[in-house]
């Protein structure tokens, strides 16, 4: 591989995976904030109704230093299309400068205008003004994630374009841009994989107060409101937005899936590998773990339809990266079914009114705080790493996008500078994240708030 | 249709200096003017609320400009590569330092933030004047559309130019005392007393340096690039620049000299903010059609073969236009609520 290739790959995928580390959580947390702030208007008992106010505080808190990282880490993303990747955006600008311009003209005005607001405007407005900027500032981070998709999707599944006689390409059909059946699919599960985060998180730190006996009033809220989200977005996740998306992988991009399963030969009853070591060279899997069929009724809903293996394409369309691109998928899958076995049964004890005696589930519940960031991680790798040798699928291959003037050792050199950057960012997050959940929600506000 | 997109893209970047300029500026100043801890939180509330919405003026216009004109984009950005990655780590920088100064109540964390968003606040005008200064003054373009180009050579404006040479350095110098000064008049409409007085006094005493580096950023202009006289001679009208300018800064001094009278103080922020727009406006409007000179003519990059294809532009002015009034009227409610001098008392930075 090229190295300065290599590079440019590097730094935008280590740039991408750690912002979106804050992202999903602002998307997943701004609905719960809103619910948390509408159970406070609505409760005419005085001291509920401050309890859940002081808990949308405390989560405003953490959704705020989210956000601050969330916004500096996410200007470098729009930068890299032009720095790094100046032919890719020469070639497909005319199309996907759509999404990128529009998400800056109605998301990042309306998320910035509203966030200083809610964060700080709490004594300025009436109850109901702060609620509204809640919804505006949450309205903003998923209308972000949605232009963010959809120039995603495009990259997956190319619509609504033409070429120029120049060799690039011109956007013909906005609506088709707007409307690409693979952007809502994508956006539905990335979103409900956000939600997975943010509820996932809330009940983390609710259990966590429960454990230690501090704040458990605002505990027990959490993780009420965490488990009920958990649970219905765990299954969302699976049915009906992984389920369709997979669909449209198996019906666009065939060699794909057929990587991401490891199914190197063709064959009716296809077995779904559970666990198992691709070996790309022998063409085998070592220590299979598999149920008979299951991908053949996964993907066409008939225990015999016959698959498409890997060998059903010439290796040069085959994504360059297959055992990695196999273990994202399945670490996203695996943690994707322990995500509703958790939430099944926290939901379970909750109903039956145990829950927040039950300390080894609360345990379960705390410990469980990494994996969904884990889980979309892997995810965004299954898509990506899935999308290649292509960087626009079927029409420009990724070692023919990169930056040609911007050799391997100007790239290397800003790709160890951010990774000094984010180091530092990283450990100034987790002391600030440590220190707010120690201080608790009870406490009427941070320092100087 | 390029022209107007041309026109769009400009006017976003315009309102972008003008607005996260003054942010930019009360950085610069903050360790000079604020001397308490009071003092210091009294700068940062008065850009508190809205340095996030006018640094997003940056965005929205890269965005616009990478889908008005994507081969502009993708050339400039590429061969602007290194300062480029360094804008993005001081803009980095310089939000933390302004957001994760209030998290915690201790003067040996607050005194670091200080230090990181003065500095950072005090390095990103000298890029962004030296970015501008290198579209002026032209880039090593190849036949391919694509240049690199390295931090320096040998600080000449010869045929292989760096980033910075005299000419850019310079404009670099000029961005800074600009953005000073607007940053200093916005700290006097917003804060009182003692910390508004000595905002005041440094604006005035700048104002001859700014002055000068009008005029010698002005003939340097004129010796660097001939030809931006062209656009002036053949439409006289761009000739109002100047007097807008002029006007300006005449504005700017007799409003800050003016002492403690809020009326004044609002007008001469009003001149700065006229100063950078008529100064962004003359260098377009000297420009236009180009959109990045080239050292080789026949290289340069105008509206016309950088611009997106015709349907996409066309579509994009009714969503710009939606998405414009939307903002305006944020920018329009979020200024009206945070209006008037800042007070320490509630919540908040």
């Amino acid at each position: 591989m090229d190295s300065a290739l290599l590079v440019h790959r590097l730094h935008f995928a280590f740039t991408v995976t750690f912002h979106y580390l804050f992202p999903q959580l602002t998307m997943g947390l701004a609905p719960l904030i809103v619910i948390l702030k509408t159970l406070a208007l609505r409760s005419k008992d005085q001291h509920k109704h401050e309890i859940y106010n002081q808990s949308a505080r405390f989560w405003a808190r953490i959704f705020g230093i989210n956000f601050v990282l969330g916004v500096v880490t996410g200007i470098p993303m729009e930068f890299q299309f032009g720095t790094n990747w100046s032919h890719f955006s020469r070639f497909a600008g005319g199309v996907i400068g759509q999404t990128l311009a529009m998400e800056g003209m109605f998301a990042f005005f309306l998320e910035s205008s509203f966030l200083g607001l809610f964060l700080y405007g709490e004594k300025r407005l009436s109850p109901r003004a702060h609620w509204w900027s809640a919804v505006a500032v949450f309205l903003g981070s998923w209308l972000s994630g949605f232009f963010i998709i959809a120039t995603d999707a495009w990259m997956q599944h190319p619509v609504g374009y033409a070429f120029a006689p120049d060799g690039s390409v011109q956007l013909t059909s906005f609506w088709q841009l707007v409307l690409n059946p693979w952007a809502w699919w994508q956006y539905a599960h990335n979103m409900s994989g956000a939600a997975i985060t943010g509820a996932f998180v809330m009940a983390s730190v609710g259990a966590f107060y429960l454990l230690w006996g501090k704040y458990t009033e605002h505990g027990k809220i959490f993780v009420r409101v965490g488990v009920v989200a958990g649970c219905v977005f765990s299954f969302v996740q699976l049915f009906p937005t992984g389920d369709g998306q997979g669909k449209m992988i198996a019906h666009n991009q065939p060699v794909t899936l057929a990587a991401m399963e490891a199914l190197f030969a063709t064959q009716p009853n296809a077995p779904l590998v559970i666990i198992g070591q691709p070996d790309v060279d022998q063409k085998k899997i070592d220590n299979p773990l598999v149920v008979p069929s299951m991908l053949s009724e996964l993907t066409y809903r008939r225990w015999k339809a016959q698959v498409q293996g890997l060998d059903a394409f010439p290796p040069a369309l085959w994504p360059d990266n297959i055992p990695l691109l196999y273990y994202s998928y399945h670490i996203m899958v695996g943690l994707g079914t322990c995500f509703i076995a958790i939430m099944v049964v926290s939901a379970f004890l909750l109903w039956r009114g145990s829950l927040f005696r039950a300390r080894w589930m609360l345990w379960i519940l705390l410990l469980s705080l990494p994996f969904p960031y884990i889980a979309n991680t892997a995810g965004w790798m299954t898509a990506e790493l899935g999308r290649q040798p292509w960087l626009v699928y079927g029409l420009m291959r990724t070692a023919d996008g990169y930056s040609k003037l911007v050799s391997a050792g100007n790239g290397m050199f800003t790709l160890l500078g951010f990774m000094g950057m984010y180091l530092v960012m990283g450990v100034l997050f987790l002391f600030l994240i440590r220190r707010e959940i120690e201080i608790g929600p009870a406490a009427d506000s941070a320092a100087g708030h | 249709m390029e022209t107007l997109w041309f026109i769009i893209v400009a006017v976003m970047l315009a309102a972008y200096v003008v607005l996260d300029g003054f942010d930019l500026g009360a950085g610069v100043i903050y360790l000079l003017i604020a001397k308490t801890s009071d003092e210091r939180r009294m700068v940062l509330r008065a850009i508190g609320p809205v340095w996030d919405g006018n640094e997003v003026w940056l965005l929205a216009a890269g965005g616009t400009l990478y889908f008005a004109f994507p081969v502009l984009y993708a050339s400039s950005f590429s061969g602007f590569y290194l300062p480029l990655m360094m804008v993005l780590w001081l803009l980095m920088l310089r939000g933390m330092g302004i957001e994760l100064r209030v998290h915690v109540d201790n003067p040996v964390w607050r005194e670091f933030f200080d230090v990181v968003f003065c500095a950072s606040s005090t390095l990103l005008p000298v890029f962004f004047g030296a970015a501008l200064g290198n579209v002026i003054r032209g880039v090593p373009l190849g036949a391919d559309g694509y240049f690199f180009e390295p931090l320096w050579t040998n600080f000449r404006a010869g045929a292989h130019p760096g980033i910075l040479d005299w000419y850019t350095v310079m404009a670099g110098v000029v961005a800074l005392v600009t953005l000073t000064t607007h940053g200093a008049l916005y700290i006097a409409v917003k804060t009182e007393d003692e910390l508004a007085g000595r905002a005041r006094k440094l604006a005035v005493g700048l104002w001859p340096v700014q002055l000068l580096l009008t005029c010698v950023s002005l003939a340097a202009t004129y010796y660097i690039r001939p030809q931006v006289m062209d656009n002036y001679r053949d439409h006289p009208i761009g000739l109002l620049v100047p007097v807008v300018v002029v006007g300006s800064l005449i504005l700017i001094i007799w409003g800050a000299r003016k002492g403690s009278d809020l009326a004044a103080e609002k007008l001469a922020f009003v001149g700065s903010s006229l100063y950078i727009a008529a100064m962004l406006v003359g260098a377009v409007f000297a420009l236009y059609p180009m959109v990045l000179p080239a050292t080789d003519p026949a290289y340069n990059l105008t509206i016309y073969n950088t611009a997106a294809g015709h349907h996409g532009l066309a579509v994009g002015v009714t969503w710009w236009v939606l998405g414009a009034v939307i903002a305006l009227g944020y920018f329009v409610f979020i200024y009206r609520m945070f209006r008037g001098k800042v007070r320490l008392e509630g919540g908040g930075y």
